[in-house]
């Protein structure tokens, strides 16, 4: 029913615009990886694979990539931990509250990433809330000092951010799980328990999937909360990137290590769905 | 209901109000020392003052950039439905050769950490000699959140009666007019709610404006800026007040969403559709 014309105007400018500001750019990140800088600090286009040999030779590099996807990958477990009990809770719990629960949930969502980030410096610090409040309750003499400047802000920073990412696919996958199939495992003198890990947990793996993807992909990429929180044993490695892009001025070490990251995320994303197609059962 | 499914269901509250309590110690804490006499931290908080939001009332550079950030997200705004409305349409109603492709690069940003495109931007503005500044933040926001209008107004066609359209071409209206008084009316509540989404999401959006910026600072550059020297209870009196019109915005988007959706599940599309195949 559409024309030929019509087919044009739509499809024409957001696929110009998508390969001006998205292909080129992979495809510039891509060449600017097999370049190098020299000396007097200019960019030379000579192409070989230096910056991948160092990225697997240098141990500062690919440690700090395993030492972030270690960080991304508890960050995941404990948003997952948080985010699918209290999703179940609303599902098949929550009555007539769901609505408000809901929106309880994505509230925070909407509350500054950076600020959220800087309210937990606040709360961690030595001087900060925690601290001084479990000295004032005489709970502890001196202050707490592992809280802050440490993996472990990181990962809590993390999970608190992510916690609600994850909790969404995850409530509607349970959401749109047929009440019947439930009820028919009910009525075939199921318990609860076995209810739940022969029907209901099955059919939300792809929720639990996605919301992985998401929480894993995000906070493996974040270079704030660490700068924030992490002190030097928090660095990740968008860290490194951020330095060899400014202060470094390594733009194709940089440009080698973002690659792999594209890289890295496209493969999650692939593998993601193919799990997730291997468990749906629509 | 039986005993044990009593003691689970007793035991998913817990864990819910624990779940609650984590998301919401930070933000509570935030408003809270905003109104602290001694600083930020230190328990129990003392000495409640109004004293912070006159320092910030006072502070010129906060102001200019905040007008720099509504700037930045109303052409960030006006660039993503400009190109995510037709992208929409296309995914919807058009075959192209790379089509798949497409799709993909179009939804990548939503799940892409900011550093990525943000860099990959930085170079595509070096390469082409552009000077950095807020135009540059806007581009980058722009491209980033096309996702965002695509993936809500994708979702507001396929709930679309297309004999409309179908109608209005018949009876001799033109492909324009189709668009404006049939196509646009119908997709109202999606493009309002990507509207407002693509606002929010550029307004605290950091990781892209932090390598695309010049000179003038957006407000969480600004912020963070700050947070680097140091902190200050300043900086709580902001963000209590961005809060609150975020929880004002929320409130009325997730409004037009159960209009649009009738479903409470809102907001869980955007990262379906980023993982394509989860529904």
């Amino acid at each position: 029913m559409f024309s030929r014309a019509y087919r044009t105007a739509i499809t024409v400018p957001p696929l110009a615009w998508v390969a001006v500001f998205l292909l080129v750019p992979y495809l510039l990140m891509f060449c600017y990886s097999f370049w190098s800088v020299t000396p007097s600090q200019e960019i030379v286009h000579s192409w070989n694979f230096g910056n991948y040999q160092d990225l697997i030779t240098k141990s500062l590099y690919w440690e700090t990539l395993l030492r972030s996807m270690w960080i991304a990958f508890r960050v995941t477990i404990f948003s997952l931990l948080l985010g699918y009990p209290l999703a179940y809770f609303l599902s098949f719990h929550a009555g007539g509250r769901k609505d408000l629960y809901y929106q309880l949930v994505i509230i925070p969502l909407w509350v500054s990433y950076l600020v959220r980030a800087y309210a937990w410096k606040t709360i961690l610090g030595t001087d900060g809330v925690l601290n001084t409040l479990l000295q004032y309750a005489h709970l502890t003499r001196h202050p707490l000092e592992f809280l802050l400047y440490s993996p472990f802000a990181v990962v809590l920073t993390l999970t608190h951010i992510y916690t609600p990412f994850t909790f969404l696919p995850i409530y509607a996958s349970l959401e749109h799980i047929p009440r019947n199939l439930v009820e028919a495992s009910h009525d075939l003198g199921a318990p609860p328990r076995q209810t739940f890990w022969r029907v209901i947990f099955p059919l939300s793996i792809p929720g639990v999937l996605a919301g992985a993807t998401f929480a894993f992909v995000l906070s493996l990429g974040d270079f704030l909360a660490p700068l924030l929180l992490g002190g030097p044993s928090g660095i990740m490695i968008s860290n490194i990137v951020v330095t060899l892009f400014g202060a470094a001025y390594q733009w194709p070490m940089g440009a080698a290590i973002s690659f792999c990251m594209l890289l890295l995320v496209i493969a999650l994303l692939f593998v993601s769905e193919r799990l997730e197609k291997k468990w749906s059962f629509s | 209901m039986s005993h044990a499914a009593e003691r689970s269901s007793r035991w998913l509250t817990i864990h819910a109000l624990i779940v609650f309590a984590f998301l919401y110690l930070p933000i509570a804490v935030l408003v809270l020392y905003s109104f602290n006499g001694e600083g930020v931290g230190g328990f129990p908080p003392h000495n409640l003052t109004l004293n912070w939001y006159r320092t910030l009332f006072d502070d010129a550079p906060i102001w200019d950039s905040v007008l720099n950030s509504l700037t930045v997200a109303f052409a960030a705004m006006a660039i993503s439905l400009a190109f995510g409305i037709p992208a929409a349409l296309a995914l919807d109603r058009a075959q192209f050769p790379g089509k798949a492709i497409f799709r993909r690069l179009v939804l990548l940003p939503l799940i892409l950490p900011g550093i990525i495109t943000g860099l990959s931007l930085l170079m595509l503005f070096r390469e082409a000699t552009v000077r950095l500044s807020l135009v540059t933040v806007m581009l980058g926001h722009g491209t980033a959140l096309i996702s965002v209008a695509t993936t809500e107004v994708f979702a507001g066609l396929q709930k679309l009666d297309r004999r409309q359209e179908e109608a209005s071409l018949d009876l001799g209206a033109n492909y324009w007019q189709t668009f404006w008084r049939i196509t646009v009316p119908n997709l109202k509540l999606s493009i309002i709610g990507a509207a407002l989404l693509i606002f929010t999401l550029s307004m605290d959006e950091i990781a892209v404006s932090f390598f695309l910026i010049g000179r003038n600072n957006t407000l969480p550059l600004e912020i963070w800026g700050r947070l680097r020297r140091g902190i200050t209870p300043e900086i709580n009196a902001i963000s209590t007040i961005i809060f609150v019109f975020s929880l004002i915005a929320i409130v009325f988007w997730y409004r037009l969403r159960v209009r649009a959706e009738g479903a409470p599940e809102v907001g869980a599309e955007l990262i379906e559709s980023a993982i394509p195949e989860c529904t």
